[in-house]
């Protein structure tokens, strides 16, 4: 199944910028290619992408059929607390994968 | 018979290719003018501010590394609340957007897109003060995304 690759610094300082950077495996079929006998492939895509800190909403990205197979995001974010950031990946045909990731701030 | 003589080929070929060259440069399709304004309706959109980092040509139209980054102080007062990214010949203009805000620290977002022809891709900022900002890039793309069979 899909699997998701996370990168955020375990540590940081209070009030420093942070870079997360997130990998997922899924093909993004655009919906717009055939087959080889013509049919048309259906669209399957992960359509939406939201990044949370404790709860509270830091990030979100509304992905088309235009983000490459394995959508990689890399965004960031002011370190505030320690706590948990929360990855939720959803798209097409029900698909639906959460990550987490532990962040200490001192 | 007719035949075509060197001179003759030499001059269709020149009329050609001036026909293939001369196109209208920097009309963008209606498409990707409707999917900008379904984004910031009525409101006027500035150049500047808005920096998109692409490569200037790509071997391969499937993953296009993409970074966009917007001047902005990231302030409470003062701060990017969302990214837009259109492309002009791609078969749908949408290509991602983005929602940050004070929490992000810095304005600058990065991933892969897939580009089907060489085209100018372009970026739409919208600030905390509602004003919009834009900035675009070039890229030709030798191998098109989008066409290959499986």
């Amino acid at each position: 199944m899909a699997e998701a690759l996370i990168s955020v610094p375990p540590r940081a300082r209070r009030g420093e910028i942070i870079e997360i950077k997130t990998l997922i495996s899924h093909p993004m079929e655009t919906g717009y290619r055939r087959s080889q006998v013509g049919a048309r492939i259906p669209r399957d895509i992960i359509r939406l992408f939201v990044c949370t800190y404790n709860g509270t909403e830091v990030f979100r990205a509304e992905l088309h059929p235009a983000i490459a197979a394995n959508p990689f995001i890399t965004f960031s974010t002011v370190a505030t607390e320690s706590g948990t950031l929360a990855f939720h990946w959803t798209g097409d045909n029900g698909f639906s994968v959460k990550e987490t990731a532990e962040i200490r701030v001192d | 018979m007719h035949r075509t003589s060197r001179r003759d080929f030499l001059r269709a070929a020149t009329g050609l290719a001036v026909l293939v060259t001369v196109r209208p440069a920097g009309a963008t399709p209606a498409t990707m003018q409707d999917a900008i304004r379904a984004v910031v309706g009525t409101a006027r959109v500035t150049k500047g501010r808005v920096k998109l980092e692409l490569p200037p040509l790509s071997e391969n139209g499937n993953a296009v590394p993409l970074t966009v980054l917007v001047e902005s102080a990231m302030t409470d007062a003062e701060h990017v609340r969302a990214i837009h990214v259109f492309t002009e010949k791609n078969p749908q203009p949408d290509v991602v957007g983005v929602r940050l805000g004070p929490r992000a620290g810095r304005a600058r977002v990065s991933t892969r897109i897939r580009l089907a022809d060489t085209q100018t891709v372009i970026a739409i900022a919208e600030l905390s003060d509602g004003s919009f900002w834009s900035g675009e890039a070039a890229v030709v793309v030798t191998l098109a995304a989008c066409l290959e069979e499986t």
